[in-house]
């Protein structure tokens, strides 16, 4: 694993939501580098996904902002902001149809049309070469969320914030997508952000990770000096 | 044998509706029999059912001798009390009642106020009352069934919902295909009226207008242009509320605001 020397992409300052009268995630400020993979691990209802939510705005902050790539992210239009920061679901909640119009969906939204190459290039990528005819009901759930995954690439973005992509998949499917995504980071110099509460997992594929524990951070560096060895 | 008992039209009522109540109440004790109690609500529904339509009666002896344009106050007050039972069917969707109120009156106000600027429904009190009210009343139904299943399809589909967004699409893409089904679900009762009339159903209207020694042929053709009304005020008051209920589904900065954890 590489390690983080990137450039800083995705900067959190004091960023915290509040639901009702409970602190779900509470003044977290990190740092996410370019061509890093960034675990974020902690318990069961930490605040990890909660945190993961408020990076491309699907929920909005009580306090602190985001700035990505310098910029504070409530200046992007939001269909902006959640191109360049994709996500990737722990269920993949795929689009009735076929594969290819799957992956089509991201850049249709701005009136882009996704070549057949390279819908051929990502599913390649994504270990499902020649799949892009197939009915997306077919399909394991391994296979499902490698579709997601390439669903969420096809959008071109700067960073992927990966939500337990592979907490409901068996063993096999499991070590399949892990290796995916650190084939992903280490040959494309992707940037991604892993939401785990699985710290094997977590020692295995992440560069970097930061414990969540009751919505705070509390503490930051690499797998061996937060989890141990 | 109740007419040559009783000589007054008011007094021939009560004693008529005494008899349908007792009719009832034999019901009920056929029920206790086979231990369903219903007795305190049916009793207490009896009682409520004489009471509301005796008052509306009375209003309806006023509205008789008020003046033609009272009957604008009245339809307004019906579309207020209309959007505000409809929106409990949208329940947590903030705003439903602002919704549903405005779409009833978009919906059933232009429907009603065309057909009566174009002279098919009298001006006549006698005449707009009922009719109007018919309308909203069924604008009322529509736009409870159409905001009640938007509801349940928005929150049945979060995840999908979030997953388009996430990828980024805009809200009203993102809920195209449930908002179509709500509105489709929504105008099944006035298409199947329509279609069922006269075969399967005779609508009141038409019944009291034979009743009242109207041309049977008009009555019916007067039957069919107040469903075909209905359908109208119906479909736009369900086009305009799931439209308008969006900017409540969706803050201003596109996130789904309607979750059952939300």
């Amino acid at each position: 694993m590489s390690g983080s020397s990137g450039a800083v992409v995705l900067r959190t300052e004091h960023l915290g939501r509040r639901v009702g009268e409970l602190w779900i995630v509470n003044d977290i400020s990190l740092e996410v580098h370019r061509g890093e993979l960034l675990g974020l691990v902690g318990p069961s209802g930490s605040g990890k996904s909660s945190l993961l939510r408020l990076l491309n705005r699907l929920d909005e902050p009580t306090t602190g902002t985001v700035f990505l790539e310098d910029q504070d992210y409530r200046l992007i239009a939001p269909p902006e902001l959640r191109r360049r920061v994709g996500m990737v679901t722990q269920r993949p909640f795929l689009f009735p149809g076929d594969i290819a119009s799957n992956l089509r969906f991201g850049p249709a939204q701005r009136g882009e049309t996704l070549p057949d190459a390279e819908i051929a290039g990502l599913l390649e990528r994504v270990g499902l070469p020649g799949f892009a005819a197939r009915n997306v009901a077919n399909l394991s759930g391994g296979e499902q969320q490698r579709v997601s995954l390439a669903r969420a690439l096809a959008n071109q973005p700067e960073i992927l914030l990966l939500d337990e992509p592979t907490s409901a998949l068996d063993e096999h499917a499991k070590s399949g997508i892990e290796e995916l995504i650190r084939n992903l980071v280490s040959a494309n110099r992707y940037t991604f952000v892993l939401v785990t509460h699985d710290r094997d997992q977590a020692r295995r594929v992440c560069d970097r990770v930061a414990l969540i524990e009751a919505g705070r951070l509390v503490q930051q560096g690499t797998p061996a000096e937060v989890l141990g060895a | 044998m109740l007419k040559s008992l009783f000589h007054s039209q008011i007094a021939l009522g009560f004693a008529q509706a005494a008899i349908a109540s007792v009719l009832a109440l034999l019901v009920i004790l056929l029920a206790r029999r086979r231990n369903i109690h219903l007795e305190s609500d049916t009793a207490v529904a009896l009682l409520r059912g004489i009471v509301q339509i005796v008052v509306v009666g009375s209003v309806l002896v006023l509205l008789l001798k008020a003046p033609r344009w009272s009957s604008v106050f009245l339809l307004a007050g019906m579309i207020i009390a209309a959007g505000s039972i409809s929106a409990k069917r949208a329940q947590n969707i903030p705003g439903a009642r602002k919704v549903s109120t405005y779409s009833i009156a978009a919906g059933a106000g232009l429907v009603t106020a065309v057909m009566t600027w174009a002279g098919v429904i009298d001006t006549a009190i006698t005449s707009l009352i009922p009719v109007g009210s018919m309308i909203i009343a069924n604008a009322m139904n529509t736009n409870g069934l159409a905001l009640n299943r938007f509801r349940s399809e928005v929150l049945a589909h979060a995840g999908e919902i979030e997953t388009a967004l996430a990828l980024g699409a805009a809200p009203e893409r993102t809920i195209a295909s449930y908002t179509e089904a709500s509105i489709h679900s929504s105008l099944i009762p006035a298409i199947d009226n329509l279609r069922s009339l006269g075969i399967v159903w005779i609508p009141g209207l038409m019944t009291g207008m034979l009743l009242s020694g109207a041309d049977p042929l008009y009555a019916a053709i007067y039957q069919f242009v107040v469903i075909a009304m209905i359908l109208a005020s119906s479909g736009l008051t369900a086009l305009l509320s799931t439209m308008m209920i969006r900017a409540y589904v969706f803050s201003p900065a596109e996130q789904l605001v309607l979750r059952e954890n939300a």
